[in-house]
């Protein structure tokens, strides 16, 4: 269950092995977490998210197969993981692409396989995540959005808009969820470095992977439907949103 | 008494829309209701039935168990939802609203015994007896709760240094379990007698009980008030004088810090006798005996915001403690005042705001006063507001297995929830609990953590035991029992049972009457 102090003692990772991910489970596993299920492409780096998360502390580590883009197993993966895990405290949303925005903005399979990643295929799991969260009475729902949704950039409107369809979605569905229980958190990190943005030159308030765990912990902590990270974003992003169209096209990537 | 068998809890109890409740022509109708405890922290929903009669409340049970009901997430009574966290909740299954079980079955006016439906409230019962000269043997800070929750977590009172826990003055109850309703009295069955007092609802649920009251001559009490300007005074004061009184609490002032750490107010008392009152009441028994609670004020449901700060909450210790006589003998207050300051504001949990809060209360031996005094001094030192700390001293322990009370000190205060690292801060003053042999209150608890519950708890193993026996297959299930380990959910649990669709909603449904 989740506590007072808004700790979950269960958590589902969609996209186990994202870096982001690994830092929250780490996070939680610190407090209250018990048992984790990490999602994911099966591959090393699955594998070694489950070794990172048992050694954080996790009593039961289980990892399984999830293809963000395998749209007609989302319901079946979903129901089978509720039915034998019980339920779940926490369900986070982590997997994401960013693509290659020069090539995939003249490649039409590039193009949709970023938006099917990033939006159609987790939105499509999140309605049946939802579902059996409304049935369970409670649940923390966290989609790891991006800056890069508030507004999309030329540098970078492909990741930027499946992240702007990613965000709304997520804010429609909490809305939908509203006094079932359940709440929805959206999470919005700037530049975080790691390995989504190896080799790229870090954007200002460049973030890590740790903090923004620690931000989703404080977020779950005062039950937070929107957070920033770092929060200063928030006030940057704001202004960005009225920036000029002749000018904000100039932003670099 | 006429109040109308109408819950009144005034806790979040919007009706979620969208939930279908089931139009079966026979059993009971449930519906879907978000609940917290008086908190308000960690909401969950769970599908009510309303126990208009034990009845109700033992098929209810058996339904549930057969799997007739609920979608296999067990099921929890709740009273009044007075216990902070979440005992009385059960997300995604089965709450009995036990509110209405609040009949008086038997009454034996010439030895105090009366028989009641587990839905009473201590407050009907002080309506009712009190004129007729019966006081309740124990009563908590707040009248606003019921017999049933009031022997699932074995409540103490001010009175615990001599007359022990609620359960101590239970005779017999009737207890509805998924093997079966049955009588349970502590002579009869010691075992799920014990295991039910404190046991949070987890062995069944409670119907009826009978209790043995206590005979008063008035609805006042003598009282004594002291100043005590640091801890060691107050507690000096108290294993010195505490013996001598019937009720006996102090109230620390937690802005005092540094050489005023624990500068407190004691109030100790004794029931008043006819002769102890002024003339006036005295020459008027009837007067003398009245018992009439009062609603001086209701919180708004949104109450400005901010309204407790650190700056305005020591402003009113300070004014609280300057109001305080230094010294008063043998002043007569109404029950009401000196027992339940906090019931003339209705709703009050509201003026936390919206994330509600949290109150921590434990207790540690006689010799392991420092805890108290470290405890106090860390949360000072955060500056996290609390009004005023309660500080009691306990009697022998209760036999229950998770029956909290154990001889020595209890403290207990309330703290805001959101502030950054408050479970951090909450855990290592635990781990100070846990060192000094010392334990948490399961009725106020949110949030502590498996491991430490564990260590608090040496008896868990025998009451799990008890429990098995009546509930082999883990059909009474909270939301408390699975955040701490003592029930669990099987596979296969909550699947949802319907697409929820706009045309089945029950958003016609008015949120329920919050009456107070
Ligand atoms: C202002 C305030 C002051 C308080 N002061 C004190 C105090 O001084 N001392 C003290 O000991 N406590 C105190 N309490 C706590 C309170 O006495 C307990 O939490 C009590 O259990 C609340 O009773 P309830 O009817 O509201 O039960 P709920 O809060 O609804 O339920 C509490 C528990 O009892 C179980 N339960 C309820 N009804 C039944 C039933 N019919 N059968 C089986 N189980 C049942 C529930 O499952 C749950 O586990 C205080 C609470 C408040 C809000
Ligand atoms: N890094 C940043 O700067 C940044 C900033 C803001 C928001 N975010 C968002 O935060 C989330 C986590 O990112 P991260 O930084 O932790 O990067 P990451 O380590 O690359 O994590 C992304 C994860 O998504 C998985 N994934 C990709 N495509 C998938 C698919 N089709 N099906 C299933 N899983 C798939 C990847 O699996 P594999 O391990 O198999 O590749 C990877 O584990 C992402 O949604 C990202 O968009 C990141």
């Amino acid at each position: 269950m989740i506590d007072a102090v808004g700790q979950p003692q269960s958590l589902l990772v969609l996209g186990g092995a994202s870096e982001i991910a690994q830092a929250v489970v780490a996070s939680v596993a610190g407090r209250r977490c018990r048992t984790v299920v990490l999602a994911g492409r099966e591959g090393p780096r699955l594998t070694e998210a489950v070794e990172r998360a048992r050694s954080a502390g996790v009593d039961q580590v289980e990892a399984v197969r999830f293809e963000a883009t395998d749209i007609e197993g989302h319901g079946e993966l979903v129901r089978s993981l509720f039915d034998r895990f019980g339920g779940f405290d926490m369900v986070l949303v982590a997997a994401g692409v960013l693509g290659d925005q020069q090539a995939d903005e003249h490649d039409p399979v590039g193009t949709a396989r970023v938006i099917t990643t990033n939006f159609t295929g987790l939105a499509a799991a999140m309605v049946a995540v939802a579902d059996r969260l409304r049935a369970q009475g409670y649940g923390r729902l966290v989609v790891l959005s991006s800056v890069a949704g508030d507004r999309a950039r030329r540098a970078n409107f492909v990741y930027g808009s499946s992240k702007a369809g990613l965000d709304a979605f997520s804010q429609g569905l909490g809305d939908a969820l509203a006094g079932t229980g359940v709440s929805v958190m959206v999470v919005r990190p700037g530049f975080v470095k790691g390995r989504m943005t190896e080799g790229m030159d870090p954007a200002p308030f460049a973030t890590t992977p740790e903090a923004v765990a620690e931000s989703v912990v404080r977020g779950l902590e005062r039950d937070a439907q929107v957070v920033y990270v770092p929060g200063v974003l928030r006030w940057v992003f704001a202004v960005m949103r009225h920036v000029p169209r002749t000018l904000w096209r100039r932003m670099p990537a | 008494m006429t109040t109308p068998a109408t819950p009144a809890t005034p806790e979040q109890r919007a009706t979620v829309p969208a939930a279908p409740s089931s139009p079966a022509p026979s059993g009971p109708v449930v519906v879907r209701t978000l609940l917290t405890g008086w908190g308000r922290t960690a909401p969950s929903a769970a599908d009510v039935v309303e126990a208009v009669h034990p009845d109700v409340a033992a098929a209810a049970v058996a339904d549930v168990a057969a799997g007739r009901l609920g979608s296999g997430r067990g099921i929890i009574a709740r009273g009044m939802g007075r216990s902070y966290g979440d005992a009385a909740q059960n997300a995604g299954g089965v709450v009995v609203d036990g509110t209405w079980m609040d009949s008086v079955t038997a009454v034996d006016l010439e030895t105090g015994h009366v028989t009641v439906g587990a839905g009473t409230s201590l407050e009907s019962l002080m309506e009712r007896f009190v004129p007729q000269g019966w006081f309740v043997p124990v009563t908590p800070g707040t009248r606003q709760v019921t017999v049933g929750g009031a022997i699932a977590a074995d409540i103490h009172g001010k009175n615990h240094h001599r007359d022990g826990s609620f359960a101590c003055h239970v005779t017999s109850l009737t207890l509805a379990t998924p093997s079966g309703t049955r009588r349970v009295d502590p002579e009869g069955d010691p075992e799920l007698f014990w295991a039910t007092a404190g046991g949070m609802g987890l062995t069944g649920v409670v119907t009826e009980a009978t209790l043995a009251m206590i005979p008063v001559e008035t609805s006042y009490l003598l009282v004594d008030t002291e100043r005590a300007r640091d801890l060691d005074d107050v507690m000096e004061r108290m294993v010195t004088g505490d013996d001598g009184y019937h009720y006996s609490v102090a109230w620390i002032d937690c802005q005092a810090t540094g050489a005023r750490l624990g500068r407190s107010v004691l109030t100790r008392g004794d029931h008043a006798r006819l002769a102890d009152l002024p003339t006036k009441l005295r020459a008027d028994p009837r007067r003398a005996r009245a018992f009439v609670p009062r609603t001086l004020a209701t919180v708004p449901v949104t109450p400005p915001s901010g309204l407790l700060n650190p700056l305005t909450v020591g402003a009113f210790n300070e004014l609280w403690f300057r109001k305080a006589p230094r010294r008063e003998v043998g002043r007569p207050h109404h029950m009401t005042g000196f027992f339940h300051p906090l019931d003339g504001v209705a709703a009050w949990n509201r003026l936390y705001g919206s994330r509600g809060f949290l109150q921590y209360q434990f207790v540690v031996g006689d010799d392991q006063g420092e805890v108290v005094r470290r405890v106090i001094g860390r949360l000072a030192k955060v500056r996290l507001a609390s009004f005023l700390a309660v500080l009691k001293r306990f009697g022998p322990g209760d036999p229950g297995p998770l029956s909290f009370p154990m001889p020595g000190w209890t403290l207990a205060l309330d703290l805001p929830v959101g502030h950054p690292g408050l479970g951090r801060l909450l855990d290592e003053l635990d781990d100070e609990v846990v060192a000094a042999g010392g334990r948490i209150y399961l009725a106020k608890d949110s949030r502590v953590s498996r491991d430490h519950f564990e260590a608090m708890y040496p008896r868990l193993a025998e009451w799990k035991a008890t429990r098995a026996r009546v509930d082999p297959d883990g059909v009474l299930r909270s939301d408390l029992g699975r955040r701490l380990g003592l029930c669990e959910d099987g596979p296969g649990s909550a699947a949802p049972t319907h697409a929820p669709t706009p045309a089945a909603s029950r958003a016609a449904d008015p949120p329920r009457e919050q009456t107070r």
